[in-house]
């Protein structure tokens, strides 16, 4: 393991339980950090920008886009910020560190790349009124109430240059945004805005390409996403044709612990439904070998009550984030009781 | 019949212990003094490359801001413009007056962190990496350099790194910038871009930032080199004086056994078996001393080790972990140098065996006349190698020439040495009338032949002595006499803080005290770090400094801010002359008014008017200054500044301080040389010893006729001794001139190459006097075993050489 | 027949050209009987036990010992034949300083890979050195040191054994000693005796005498 992936297991807190354990107690105790409270009444802009009491916290973009030939494409940017400390203080001295991830992914090829920055000094961060997160050159910058972005990231071999248009609210996830993450009760503040349209041009090897599509904004924060004995996640956000969308996923308990299961139904009226604990299932179907490991890169995914039973199948099976602590990110397409595309995640495997 | 003829011939050296033991010893001395000195620069080497590979910025392009601060502002701004930049913080931490170089770098970004944490200090849960972060911050450094702050309370957590160079410290930015005070300025930027960005790309840097040119003198292999070279050279010269005494007592042993050989081939031993035989048994002796040699080496390295990093920390600047570690190429250099030298000093034997005839020996006559003939080809192939020596100074110049001419000249006059003292032999033997006198030279001549490589070792030893001797004492003289010019204040006072700094400044002037400043702004160059020092006008300078060159009014010019003073070393790294121009940035005082003496500095260093350096640098610290005072007062005005400004006494240095440490290092940096000196003569006097102890048993039949004419055994034994004294004696007076020859090469050639100043010829006849009653010592040690032996040799044994023939 | 010595001629190189030290030398020598050569101070006598020993070259002729020719072997095969089949007795003894007496003794019989150790104490008791068997060398007189001499070569068993003035540095009555303790191991252990002496009482013991004179014999 080495130096950098120590950290990365940090941010993104989805370290192997050993390291999340030893990690000052990441998946444990929160240490002089702030716990997500049941009952916070969110408030915005000021919860669009960053949190330094909590021990992590991102802003995570995903869209799904067509070309003018229906080529399809996924794009990723994320933001995360983990605090060795709690609170800020400006210089060098600052605790808040920061990541930036961006993918890029055909049926053909995947993209990713990755930025790491110091807090305190400017290199990166999130303001509020107007919005802006960044890092290095990369940014998201848009209105106060995140209706309108502008995205930025680039790599060594692609850059994107996308802006997004927001036709309805915003999405409290869980509980009014309080969002349960095990039986314990580990949990997270996590709301998203699933309703943008979304224009620009991505810049790969072979040229510029322009697209539109969809997208989904997710913003988390939290001391202790999880749980001792979870060893990863299996997360999904699918956009049905039909207009409704299901944010849903699993978090795998490790050995004989059982999985835990939850998400949210937004229905095409804006209506949204938290669901019971297991009443979202996901079982994978097919697995790839994905940069030496077996990942499942088809799911049956099925929510009875809302009579969705759909297979989810990956665009591109090797959408390898091949950043320093590596994941799967990328687009899905949905066939089955209903139709459409989304987002899958995967990590711990 | 091997066997039966491997025990016949090994017998020998069960009978005579003595010459396996100087057989042993010649070869173990040879291989320790060689091997050391390999692993002594295989360390050294390799701490060179790992100081490269994790630190050297010369391999990793950076981005500096020559003319002025670089800010953690540019570096967000570089950052956010997409370049891909990682920050680099360097200074100078002083802990309890040890002196570190600390760099802070970003651990997220920074190339270097994941070469400097090496996997012993990773643990699998991130406590390490926490460490560095948070908290007081931890701190990486050299195992030595964390023994040595062990007993500090530094506020920090130290962890240790092998890769991490001896005397630096590496820690996270914000532990950095926290010790040094510096919370928003920064020294470099280090690219890591891929692929490196083009001239395009780098124009569109801020006209501030630069790219930093490959630094090719920051490079401590390219100046160490010398110093290695030298060491190589001791070492190199100290085997072949061991050498010496292998083909000493090889060529005895083989002597002694002629009547054996003889008598094996009668008994049907084929001379080709006898010749293989005699091979292995060469070969077994040769591998077990040079197993006792790499022992002994070892050792020898290990003790000489902290001199040699403290010399090359000194003068170099270049720092070397003393730990030593078994390298494959100094232990097979070192064997291979041991089997081969054996092979070399055998080679004349085992060609004499192969001629020798089964029945008789040849007459001694005819092999002294064969020896004479020998001596002139020798002195004509020496003759040949100093003028090679000389061609290649001519022509090479520089520090390869200065060496080869090193090399042809003490080797040639090795070469010559023989013929000279049969020279020299010859004439004593026609100048004296009393015929025992006479006897005595013809002896001694007669002697030549088996004493001539020992002396040849003597004389080698002997000019090394007196050339590296002039050297160090040439150079201790001159840095002395530096020293009283250049710390000319009587106390040198650190402040705490630049608002204390003025503080103190402003009352020692209202108490009549005149202050200078020592002020000074570092600055990245393309051909290495320069210090530029700012200085107030006053007498000190005018009336001390050591100047090497000057403009007139030199001293009212740099006032005017007209130019400034530059050091030898900045002005021949530069190619500066008087009214030259120092390249600097726009602003700056270029021209080259003088040129000044700056021994010990492996940096370059410039001087300018006071007013020029915060005009150009003007957030320059205030912190150091120099007090001209009565020296009586000193302790007084100690107290004082104590009591007033609470001023710790570490932050008080008096002018005697200063200069005892300076010479101490300057000690400490020459012990190594005098430890070698002192070897190459110990052993060169065995070699006397070890062939007059061989020559013993071939005296016996020019004594017993002498002694039979009634000269009495007590006179025989002094003669015996005058003679001894008499070659070691005349080998000095060879040995003289080729050391002066030497330490003119030393001094003017080679020093001006290594260290880049250039030191006047001082010459010590005391020291040569010592040298020389010293080695006439060794030759009357040396001689006094055999002259005992024949005091109390038995008459029987002088009546043997009548009683048979040989 | 052991030895044959057939027209050998020999020139010391650097002398005399014109003379040869042996001119057209034949002798016989039959299995286990003894020959004494004599003849004055330079008179070829040594050179010619060199020959036969096979230490030095001839000229021309031949010489066969136990009826095979030496003149066609070159150093290999000369050597072998000093080791296996010839003895030498020096006058200057000839022993090894450095290994003591018993050692001395089993030298030759162990180069020729044929140590016999109740044979070699016979040897050192019939010669009366049994109790000089851990001494070295120089702890020894002369008419000891000739006897471990004479036990080395013994201890071979050779066909024939060579010696060349073997009392020539002791005095006459060691010699006698030495002379006749040889002559009766040599009778003893059936080899031939090959002996040059220019003392015409110690030829006088032997079964036949030849006179070598003017390079010729007589």
């Amino acid at each position: 393991m080495n130096v950098r992936s120590t950290f990365l297991c940090l941010l993104t807190g989805l370290a192997t339980p050993a390291l999340s354990q030893g990690f000052a107690g990441l998946g444990t105790a929160a240490d002089g950090f702030d716990v997500p409270q049941r009952g916070t009444q969110l408030t915005f802009p000021s919860d669009h920008g960053a949190h330094p009491d909590f021990r992590i916290e991102w802003w995570y973009l995903t869209a799904n886009l067509q070309d003018k030939n229906g080529q399809s494409y996924g794009v990723q940017w994320t933001l995360f910020r983990s605090a060795l400390a709690p609170g800020d203080t400006p210089g060098w001295q600052s605790p808040q560190i920061w990541m930036g991830h961006a993918g890029l992914t055909s049926a053909s090829a995947h993209f990713s790349a990755q930025r790491l920055a110091r807090g305190g000094i400017g290199q990166a961060g999130v303001s509020t009124a107007p919005f802006e997160a960044w890092i290095d050159d990369w940014q998201m910058t848009g209105t106060d109430d995140l209706s309108q972005l502008d995205i930025s990231a680039s790599g060594l071999e692609f850059s994107y240059q996308l802006s997004g248009l927001a036709d309805g609210p915003l999405v409290l996830q869980g509980e009014a945004g309080y969002s349960v993450k095990s039986p314990e009760g580990q949990a997270s503040y996590y709301y998203s805005q699933p309703h943008y349209d979304i224009k620009g041009t991505l810049t790969l090897p072979s040229g510029p390409v322009v697209v539109t599509g969809k997208g989904w904004l997710d913003r988390e924060w939290s001391s202790q996403p999880l749980s001792e004995d979870q060893s990863g996640w299996d997360w999904f956000s699918l956009r049905f044709d039909s207009g409704d969308k299901l944010m849903g996923f699993v978090l795998r308990g490790k050995e004989v612990v059982e999985d835990f299961r939850s998400g949210t139904w937004i229905s095409a009226s804006g209506e949204v439904t938290p669901l019971r604990p297991g009443a979202f299932q996901a079982v994978p179907l097919a697995q790839a070998e994905v940069a030496g490991r077996e990942i499942p890169v088809q799911w049956e995914v099925s929510l009875p009550e809302k009579g969705v039973s759909v297979i989810v199948e990956a665009l591109n099976s090797q959408s390898w984030m091949e950043v320093s602590f590596a994941y799967w990110e990328g687009p899905v397409a949905i066939s089955g009781s209903h139709s459409g595309s989304g987002y899958l995640e995967m990590t711990g495997y | 019949m091997t066997g039966a003829a491997l025990a016949a011939l090994l017998s020998y050296w069960r009978r005579h212990l003595f010459q396996l033991m100087a057989l042993v010893a010649g070869l173990a001395l040879a291989t320790a003094l060689w091997s050391a000195v390999q692993a002594i620069n295989a360390q050294a080497r390799a701490s060179y490359d790992r100081a490269e590979q994790a630190l050297n910025q010369g391999n990793r392009p950076s981005l500096v801001a020559p003319g002025g601060a670089l800010t953690v502002a540019d570096y967000v701004a570089l950052r956010r413009q997409g370049w891909q930049v990682s920050p680099v913080l360097e200074g100078r931490l002083s802990l309890a007056g040890q002196d570190i170089d600390l760099m802070g770098i970003d651990v997220l970004t920074s190339p270097v962190f994941g070469e400097v944490s090496s996997p012993e200090s990773e643990d699998a849960d991130g406590s390490f990496l926490i460490s560095m972060l948070t908290g007081s911050g931890g701190v990486l450094v050299h195992p030595d350099t964390a023994a040595r702050l062990a007993h500090l309370d530094t506020g920090f957590v130290l962890h240790a790194s092998q890769m991490v160079p001896p005397g630096q410290a590496i820690a996270d930015i914000s532990v950095a910038s926290r010790l040094l005070q510096v919370p928003d300025r920064l020294t470099r930027l280090i690219l890591t871009e891929e692929p490196r960005p083009d001239e395009a790309r780098l124009t569109g840097l801020p006209s501030h930032i630069v790219l930093e040119q490959k630094t090719v003198t920051a490079d401590p292999g390219a100046l160490t080199e010398s110093f290695h070279l030298n060491l190589t050279a001791f070492g190199f010269l100290a085997f072949v004086v061991g050498l010496f005494i292998v083909q000493g007592t090889i060529g005895l042993a083989m002597e002694q056994r002629r009547g054996l050989f003889r008598t094996l081939r009668c008994l049907g031993v084929p001379l080709r078996h006898l010749l293989l035989t005699l091979l292995a048994e060469i070969t077994v002796i040769a591998l077990a001393s040079s197993f006792i040699g790499l022992i002994l080496g070892y050792f020898l390295a290990i003790a000489l080790m902290p001199n040699v990093a403290a010399t090359l920390s000194d003068l170099y600047g270049a720092q070397v972990d003393t730990g030593l570690s078994l390298r494959p190429v100094w232990i097979l250099s070192g064997l291979a140098m041991t089997l081969l030298g054996a092979g070399l000093a055998s080679a004349h034997s085992f060609h004499s065996l192969w001629k020798l005839p089964i029945l008789q020996a040849p007459s001694t006559r005819a092999r002294g006349q064969q020896v004479r003939r020998s001596f002139t080809g020798w002195a004509l192939a020496g003759l040949a190698l100093i003028l090679l020596g000389s061609v290649l100074l001519a022509t090479l110049g520089g520090l390869v020439g200065g060496f080869a001419f090193l090399g042809g000249v003490m080797l040639g006059a090795a070469l010559l040495l023989p013929f000279c003292l049969w020279k020299l032999l010859r004439l004593g033997q026609s100048l004296s009338k009393s015929p025992l006198v006479h006897w005595l030279w013809a002896d001694a001549r007669a002697q030549l032949p088996g004493v001539s490589l020992a002396l040849m070792a003597l004389m080698l030893a002997l000019a090394t002595n007196i050339g590296v001797g002039s050297m160090v004492s040439s150079f201790r003289l001159t840095f002395t006499g530096w020293l009283d010019q250049r710390l000319a204040s009587e106390l040198y006072i650190t402040a705490e803080g630049d608002a204390q700094g003025a503080q103190i400044q402003h009352w020692l002037e209202a108490q009549g005290i005149r202050v200078l400043p020592i002020r000074y702004h570092d600055m990245p160059r393309s051909t290495g770090r320069l210090r530029l020092y700012g200085v107030v006008d006053d007498t000190t300078y005018r009336d001390n400094w050591p100047m090497l060159e000057r403009q007139p009014e030199v001293w009212d010019r740099v006032a005017l801010g007209n130019g400034l003073l530059v050091s030898e070393q900045l002005a021949r790294r530069d190619g500066l002359r008087l009214g030259a121009h120092l390249e600097l940035p726009e602003g700056w005082p270029t021209e080259v008014l003088g040129i000044y003496s700056d021994y010990g500095n492996p940096h370059g260093q410039a001087i300018l008017a006071l007013p020029e350096l915060l005009r150009n640098a003007p957030r320059t610290p205030n912190l150091r200054f120099g007090l001209r005072l009565d020296s009586e007062q000193v302790p007084d005005l100690m107290n004082n500044l104590r009591d007033r400004f609470e001023l710790p006494r570490e932050n008080m240095i008096r002018q005697h301080e200063i200069k005892a440490h300076s010479l101490a290092v300057f000690n400490q940096t020459f012990l190594v040389t005098d430890a070698l000196k002192l070897l190459t003569l110990g052993v060169a006097s065995f070699a006397i010893f070890t062939s007059l102890i061989t020559l013993w048993t071939q005296r016996l039949p020019q004594l017993g006729p002498i002694w039979a004419m009634g000269v009495s055994r007590g006179t025989l034994a002094v003669m015996d001794i005058l003679r001894s004294l008499i070659l070691a004696g005349l080998t000095c007076l060879v040995a003289l001139p080729l050391g002066l020859v030497l330490s003119w090469t030393l001094l003017v050639v080679i020093n001006t190459e290594a260290f880049g100043w250039r030191l006047p010829v001082h010459l010590f006849p005391l020291d040569w006097l010592g040298l020389v009653a010293l080695s006439l010592f060794a030759a009357l040690l040396a001689a006094l075993l055999p002259a005992w032996r024949l005091f109390r040799l038995h008459p029987s044994e002088l009546l043997k050489v009548f009683a048979s023939e040989r | 027949m052991v030895l044959t010595v057939s027209n050998v001629t020999k020139t010391i190189p650097g002398s005399d050209l014109s003379k040869p030290i042996l001119d057209g030398v034949s002798l016989q020598l039959e299995a286990g009987r003894t020959l004494a050569l004599t003849g004055e101070s330079g008179s070829g006598k040594s050179t010619l036990l060199h020959l036969i020993g096979a230490l030095d070259v001839f000229d021309s002729g031949e010489i066969e010992i136990d009826g095979k020719p030496i003149s066609p072997l070159k150093e290999p095969g000369r050597a072998a034949l000093r080791r296996a089949s010839v003895s030498n007795i020096f006058q200057q003894f000839n022993l090894v300083p450095s290994l003591d007496i018993a050692a001395n003794i089993a030298l030759h019989s162990k180069l020729a890979n044929r140590h016999e150790p109740p044979w070699e104490n016979h040897l050192a008791t019939r010669l009366g050195l049994e109790s000089l068997l851990t001494r070295y060398p120089e702890q020894l007189s002369g008419g000891q040191q000739q006897r471990v001499a004479v036990a080395r070569a013994l201890a071979l068993r050779p066909k024939l054994l060579l010696a060349d003035e073997p009392t020539g540095s002791l005095d006459e009555e060691t010699g006698e000693a030495v002379l006749s303790l040889m002559l009766e191991l040599v009778a003893e252990s059936q080899c031939a005796l090959f002996l040059v002496t220019h003392s015409t009482a110690i030829a006088g013991a032997l079964d036949r005498r030849l006179h070598l004179s003017g390079g010729q014999l007589a």
